[in-house]
């Protein structure tokens, strides 16, 4: 038998998460250090995943498959592909450099890694789930210590609030989607979750069209999708640092993630039928997001509602439902992920330091924390698609695929002629001047400037533990801005996978 | 060797790159290290430019020391690398620029690391221009040199001066230029990257060599509109694009802001290099791309010339601060590139193609004279800046007693920037003129005018500075200029004066690439 490595990665924060309780409360420095050393062999593991995945053969790799509840035909099961063989190594990232730059927190740490660390085997269990039960059962998993870390950790002013607006949100979104998916589970008559089986259930197109905006819906607001997205930007401020991290950079991922593999992949015809609506939704996330940023004046809710917009673009990716737009959205999954949880990183250094998120309060940061600077920076080019950096190569696909995707099979039903995805390109890619000048205004007002007197004793820079964390984050996105195959091989071997459905490559 | 010889452009592009992420490791307080790290790093491509120079088969068309690797393979986009009679002289150009620019900085000291660090970007990001044979390659760094740019400008660019903006707001002047400069050409390569998107959505290949043939024989209907009707958008989006960069008149406004509130070295390149690959992507991708449509519309990018020459010159003359006399010159200037373009692009494929080789000539030598004296110009300007402090022509005067040696190097750099027989100006406008008079009569004549006021602005810059009434604060105040300066315009100056008496052993490299581009 071969050596489980997807369910040592799944089950390792949640262990972690367990014993680290067993550890007196107040021996901060050993709770630290052993989150650390959990999180970097995870980290580790999904290196190995990623790195051993072999995308010439493609299909599910690493599968594990256990009866759990035989009677109802739920089975533990699961596997990667190149789809989600790079989240898997997003959300190592993430949890890796969210645990470094945690370092500082002094409250509870070992109550938040325990929380954090279950948040974290969540979120693994999704992107590896081949059960239709198991992604439920994780996903919720995921969505539960979400409201403790930010309703407990979280910014005073609004952290009840922002807490239990995002998880009556994901919630109602989750229950909407498992009615979908009983729906599926009992017109399918197999009686079993496994969603490879469900694939090839034959449902017939009628009730392909009228079960997958439930399902697809409800695993979107997770993903933020307009006009559900709203819960997200006040989630991402109320969060402490390391949640807003792993809010923006993975959890957005698991609901556009869970809504291809659950809604699109399972619901192919469903998907083709609504594609032109997905595709305005998606539009006006990109667009409206990028707007809505433009006018904040916390630092924090521009960042937040820069994912409502880049997130926009993943649906946008996805809704042109051809290979391009696929493999568009895939890398933009991961680019964004690490990007966000850069952004985020370096929000919540300025704001430890400052106490301030307000922009017009703040300034001159790069002479204190040149370093912090600078990957926001990289980050800023990354976000407006600047070409070098991985978003410029997670967007282009995701353009080119809008231009063409006037000629998928798609239902005639609908108004959608061969203009329409041009003339949806050109309004997409507005957003992205749009971005750069929120951006530009973020670095300049920020960081560069005059430092304002109040801050003149009190703001040093970061410890090397952040350093490390914002360097790793950095590497990883110019990198795959000049060498994107290292990771674009991976996806399109994915995409391939996720098209058979939608009738070949 | 031939590692060397089947990888040289690799080098070329990298080695500034590679040195910048050497400095990286550097310590940020050794500002001497710092400079001279990367004035010799900046030597590196140098070296291989001029390796690839003399091993360049002028008896031979096309591309190259071409390269070919997988880079983006699931949208087909490849790392392909070449150079043409076109393109070899703006590499080299680049590569002796910037070394240049890097001595001329050597009076920079605030954050010496990250200035030279982003220089050094600045470098492979244009070269990258010139050297792509890819599409997506050729966008990539065509874009990421913005942003060493911008960061140029707006950290180390002049600290004097405001700008109100609407609503009252006051910014600083380099915050406003570079902020300007960034919108600007940004925006604009909006429409490019969009068509770009385009043509690869529809050819599912980025490969220059095979959308020459493929994309200028596509026929029928795409996205609903004629195939005509569609590559007339996607031309005015190349078009707009590379008209912004050049700058073509009414898109100009940004470059007098940016090109002044530059650091020297900043504005060196800027006017130098970055403003050819403008007008470099007209010539490698516009005309090839799209033939039929850059004959349809060459007269109106003639049209837009000749505007760029006359209100360059007469804006030109009316400015009271040196430096953005120097820049205005630059719309002046590199409205004869756009125009000997133009006419090329008419006449292509037709009888009179001879002229049309003769104006394309004419504009790709333009641009390495300009990239020259340009440089020249912008450098002088920061040599008396750095010693008075001011920019304002009424300020200075008579100045020629007190620095004798730099007023003949200004006499000199100036004359071949008005375009002096005998100095290289004067080849590449003589030969633009030659090839559009028949072409474009009209606008060709009209130009004429720009060119007498070119006269007019050069002489005012050099009367205000060094003749008249002498300016008695800057006595004993005023150094003379310094070995290091001399240095740096000293190439410079070799190579006007070559290139103005014996300008063949360029031509005849142009000439090749060209007749291969129209034959």
């Amino acid at each position: 038998m071969q050596f489980p490595i997807l369910s040592v990665i799944v089950f390792t924060p949640l262990v972690t998460g367990i014993l680290l309780m067993f550890i007196p409360g107040d021996r901060k420095n050993e709770i630290r250090v052993a989150a650390l050393g959990a999180a970097g062999f995870a980290l580790l593991l999904s290196l190995w995943v990623y790195f051993g995945y072999n995308h010439l053969a493609g299909g599910y790799q690493y599968v594990e498959k256990y009866n759990w509840l035989p009677a109802l035909g739920v089975s533990y099961f699961v596997g990667v592909d190149g789809m989600n063989a790079p989240l898997v190594l997003l959300t190592g990232v993430v949890m890796f450099t969210g645990v470094l730059i945690s370092w500082g927190i002094d409250d509870r740490p070992r109550e938040f890694f325990a929380f954090l660390f279950i948040l974290a085997t969540g979120v693994f269990g999704v992107f590896v789930a081949l059960d239709m039960f198991m992604l439920f059962f994780f996903y919720e998993i995921a969505v539960f210590p979400m409201y403790l870390l930010i309703a407990l950790w979280g910014w005073k002013v609004t952290r009840e609030y922002a807490a239990m607006k995002l998880t009556l949100y994901l919630f109602i979104g989750s229950v909407v989607s498992l009615v979908g998916a009983l729906a599926m589970y009992f017109q399918s008559g197999l009686n079993t979750f496994d969603m490879l089986a469900l694939e090839e259930a034959g449902f017939s197109t009628q009730f392909q069209v009228f079960w997958f905006p439930f399902v697809f819906l409800g695993f979107a607001v997770l993903g933020g999708i307009f006009p559900f997205h709203n819960w997200s930007p006040d989630g991402h401020v109320a969060a402490p640092t390391a949640v807003s991290m792993f809010h923006a950079g993975v959890l957005m991922k698991l609901g556009a993630f869970a809504a291809l593999r659950v809604g699109m992949m399972l619901l192919p015809e469903g998907a083709q039928a609504w594609m032109p609506a997905l595709i305005f939704f998606a539009l006006v996330n990109v667009v409206y997001g990028a707007f809505i940023a433009m006018v904040q004046t916390d630092f924090k809710y521009v960042i937040g509602y820069s994912s409502v917009s880049h997130m926009g673009l993943v649906m946008l990716g996805l809704a042109t439902l051809n290979k391009t737009g696929f493999v568009g959205a895939g890398l933009q999954m991961f680019s964004h992920g690490v990007m966000t949880a850069l952004f985020f990183a370096a929000v919540g250094m300025v704001y430890d330091r400052a106490h301030t998120r307000e922009i017009p309060k703040l300034g001159g940061m790069s002479k204190e924390m040149p370093l912090v600077a600078v990957a926001f920076i990289v980050g800023g080019l990354v976000s407006m698609g600047m070409p070098g950096f991985s978003g410029f190569i997670a967007e282009f696909p995701i353009f080119m695929g809008v231009w063409t995707s006037g000629s998928s099979p798609i239902n005639t039903n609908w108004p959608y002629v061969g203009w329409v995805g041009p003339l949806i390109a050109v309004v997409a890619v507005i957003s992205i001047v749009i971005t750069a000048s929120y951006i530009m205004r973020i670095v300049r007002r920020v960081f560069f400037g005059e430092l304002p007197a109040e801050f003149h004793d009190h703001i040093g820079d970061v410890t090397a533990l952040d350093k490390v964390a914002l360097v790793v984050l950095v590497v990883i996105m110019v990198s795959m801005g000049w060498f994107p195959r290292l990771i674009a091989p991976l996806v399109e071997s994915g995409v391939n996978n996720v098209l058979r459905l939608f009738g070949g490559a | 060797m031939d590692f060397i010889q089947d990888h040289l452009l690799t080098l070329i592009l990298f080695s500034p790159t590679f040195v910048a992420f050497v400095m990286v490791f550097f310590p940020s307080n050794e500002d001497n290290l710092n400079r001279w790290a990367a004035f010799v790093g900046s030597l590196i491509p140098l070296v291989f430019s001029l390796v690839l120079w003399f091993n360049f088969d002028r008896t031979q068309t096309g591309f190259q020391f071409e390269e070919q690797a997988v880079w983006y393979s699931a949208i087909n986009s490849s790392y392909h690398l070449g150079v043409d009679g076109i393109s070899l002289p703006m590499v080299l150009l680049t590569t002796l620029l910037t070394p240049l620019s890097i001595l001329a900085s050597f009076g920079i000291k605030d954050r010496v690391k990250s200035y030279m660090i982003l220089f050094l970007f600045l470098e492979t990001g244009m070269l990258g221009v010139f050297v792509a044979l890819d599409l997506l390659i050729f966008f990539v760094f065509y874009e990421v040199g913005l942003v060493p740019m911008y960061f140029l400008i707006n950290q180390w660019g002049s600290e004097k001066g405001e700008r109100e903006l609407w609503g009252g707001m006051k910014v600083s002047s380099r915050l406003y230029a570079s902020f300007k400069f960034m919108i600007y050409t940004m925006g604009a390569s909006l429409g490019l990257l969009l068509a770009i998107q385009m043509i690869g959505a529809v050819s599912g290949t980025f490969d220059l060599i095979e959308l020459y043939q493929s994309w200028t024989a596509l026929e029928g209907t795409l996205f609903g509109l004629s195939i005509g009707q569609v590559k007339a958008i996607a031309f005015w989006a190349f078009a707009i694009a590379f008209a912004v960069k050049v700058p073509v008149w009414p898109f100009h406004t940004w470059l007098p802001d940016a090109h002044t509130e530059a650091p020297t070295a900043g504005s060196m390149i800027l006017a130098g290099v970055l403003l050819k690959l403008g007008a470099y992507g007209f010539i490698r991708l516009v005309i090839p791309l799209y033939p039929g449509e850059a004959k349809y519309y060459a007269s109106a990018l003639a049209f837009l010339a000749m505007m760029a020459i006359i209100f360059g010159a007469f804006a030109s003359y009316g400015q009271t601060d040196f430096k953005r006399l120097v820049a205005y010159s630059s719309v002046n200037h590199m409205g004869f590139v756009v125009l000997g373009i133009a006419a090329a692009a008419w006449v292509a494929s037709g009888p009179n193609v001879q002229d049309g080789i003769i104006a394309m000539n004419g504009a790709v030598l333009q641009m390495f004279n300009h990239g020259l004296s340009a440089a020249g110009m912008f450098f002088l300007v920061g040599v008396i800046y750095d010693r008075t402090h001011t920019r304002n022509l009424n300020d200075f005067g008579g100045l020629f007693p007190l620095v004798p040696v730099y007023g003949g190097i200004l006499i000199f750099t100036s004359m071949a920037s008005l375009g002096l027989p005998g100095l290289n100006g004067f080849v590449s406008e003589f030969l633009v003129v030659r090839g559009s008079w028949p072409v474009f009569t009209l606008f060709t004549a009209l130009s004429m005018i720009g060119l007498l006021f070119t006269g007019a602005y050069i002489l005012k810059g050099i009367k205000q500075t060094l003749h008249g009434p002498l300016n008695e604060k800057w006595i004993g105040q005023l150094s003379e200029i310094n070995s290091r300066e001399l240095w740096v315009i000293a190439p410079l100056m070799v190579l006007m004066l070559w290139l103005g008496i014996w300008p063949a052993w360029l031509l005849g490299v142009i000439n090749q690439a060209v007749t291969a581009l129209f034959g």
